[in-house]
């Protein structure tokens, strides 16, 4: 039985494997129910450097409150309150 | 019955102060006159714009939080589109958790500025 072989590569760094991190829907966690539309910076959470929505796969909200995410972005740059396009946003 | 209705509209930079009291004023007679009840009104004053509206890139926003029947809100922004002075405004129902949020979010502004008065 052959004893198990030292790897011979070694790592100068340990390789990390990133541990899978539960995505959760912050709003359900918290128990917010409104999203207000007027305070933008609570907003800029939910959108990308661009300036455009980031989707739930990444930011984790439910289906409900991601629709209602939407509708006040869409509402505050309405208002322009955030902008449609932007650049180096953050 | 009447409903929660909160309605944020933008006034050209280009006012004065006066007219821009003025213009904020004839939105607020127009509320009352159709027998509408003001709950709330917030003047966020002369805020930058995130795109330029009309050439501009700042306004005077204003913020009224109303009660009043269905069909005020067609006249109100009627009136809106009339009024040159307005280049921009939003009228939206309030549904109950936004009426909540809105007392919780007075109730914190107020415990805020009570809290400043003590230190200050």
């Amino acid at each position: 039985m052959a004893a198990p072989q030292e790897s011979e590569i070694r790592y100068l760094t340990p390789v990390t494997v990133d541990v899978k991190k539960a995505k959760y829907c912050r709003f359900k966690k918290m128990g917010i129910k409104y999203i207000d539309y007027k305070d933008p910076d609570f907003l800029l959470k939910f959108v990308n450097e661009q300036g455009k929505l980031l989707p739930r796969r990444i930011t984790g909200t439910s289906l409900k409150y991601q629709r209602k995410v939407a509708q006040a972005v869409k509402r505050s740059r309405h208002l322009a309150l955030m902008p449609y396009v932007a650049d180096m946003m953050k | 019955m009447s409903n929660n209705y909160e309605t944020v509209f933008i006034l050209t930079p280009v006012l004065s102060d006066d007219q821009a009291k003025e213009a904020v004023k004839k939105v607020v007679k127009f509320l009352k006159d159709n027998k509408a009840q003001i709950v709330h009104e917030e003047n966020w004053g002369l805020r930058k714009l995130a795109y330029p509206i009309q050439k501009k890139s700042s306004g005077f926003y204003y913020l009224i939080e109303f009660k009043a029947e269905g069909t005020l809100v067609a006249d109100l922004e009627v009136m809106y589109k009339r009024d040159e002075r307005i280049i921009r405004f939003l009228t939206l129902a309030l549904d109950k958790y936004a009426v909540e949020y809105n007392e919780r979010r007075r109730n914190k502004k107020k415990n805020v500025e009570k809290t400043e008065k003590a230190d200050a």
